[in-house]
């Protein structure tokens, strides 16, 4: 059987994310403000069973995103967003995570 | 026969041989994560398709089916395998990592793409609950039914030999 997942879309930003981690809904906040395309992956609540962001990421943390346009792999959610406004120039008025 | 009263069903309105069968998107569940994708995009990527929908998760019906595929080997046997459930994506993430399935299935917890198959029904005496009766479906890239086996009474199983032989399963 072919396998039916792990296909990355193309030129596009995958997002792992948990439901409802803040630091996630502040990459979100981001992503679209800049208008950017994403695709999201939401992964287990327990870090134990988080194998595909450790295999992605090196860590099983989240949010993680890989993005396909600049073969940039990256955690933590403040270095995400310094990240994304400076390679997208955003106006980074999210972010710092206020709402 | 059964011995015991089953619920009769009746035929079902779903897609039959050389009908199409609608695209939808919902969450596709693996046992690492969940994200949207398309049936067709699915088709497209993988080709001739076997799609199963079975009752909720946690039912002795869906556990069976699954139970069944898994030791039929199907996932080696068919050209892919994805199934579609009324359940959410946390119930699907933990049933296929309890047994070992090899299957991803679509989350599906409103049951609309049933609906849209003519393959829904209400569970009785459960307020505001409706789940697919269980139903394969060979599908081609472009979304043509190839074969199709809906049940018409609750529960009712196929008989899976001649399933396989309608579905185009390669023999073990």
């Amino acid at each position: 059987m072919v396998a039916t997942h792990g296909t990355d879309t193309d030129g596009t930003i995958t997002f792992y994310r948990l439901q409802a981690c803040p630091y996630c809904e502040r990459v979100t906040r981001v992503l679209e403000d800049a208008g950017l395309e994403y695709h999201s992956r939401f992964v287990e609540p327990l870090h134990s069973k988080r194998d595909v962001v450790k295999r992605v990421a090196g860590v099983r943390t989240v949010p993680v995103i890989v993005d396909e346009n600049t073969g940039v792999t990256m955690a933590e959610s403040a270095n995400i967003v310094d990240y994304l406004e400076s390679t997208y120039e955003t106006n980074g008025e999210n972010a710092n995570g206020g709402d | 026969m059964p011995d015991f009263e089953v619920v009769e069903l009746g035929p079902a309105d779903h897609p039959t041989q050389g009908e199409a069968i609608e695209d939808f998107t919902r969450p596709l569940v693996t046992d690492e994560f969940w994200e949207d994708r398309q049936l067709s995009e699915l088709l497209s990527e993988n080709g001739r398709t076997i799609v199963v929908f079975t009752p909720m998760i946690g039912s002795f019906v869906g556990t069976y089916v699954w139970s069944e595929l898994e030791e039929r080997a199907w996932a080696d046997r068919a050209n892919s395998v994805v199934g579609v459930t009324a359940s959410t994506p946390y119930g699907i993430s933990q049933f296929l990592e309890e047994n070992e399935f090899s299957f991803d299935l679509f989350a599906d917890p409103s049951n609309e793409v049933a609906a849209a198959y003519g393959i829904d029904h209400d569970l009785d005496g459960m307020s505001g609950v409706s789940e697919p009766r269980v139903a394969f479906f060979a599908v081609e890239p472009d979304l043509t039914v190839d074969a199709a086996w809906v049940a018409t009474e609750w529960p009712e199983f196929p008989d899976y030999d001649a399933l396989e032989s309608d579905l185009g399963l390669e023999s073990r």
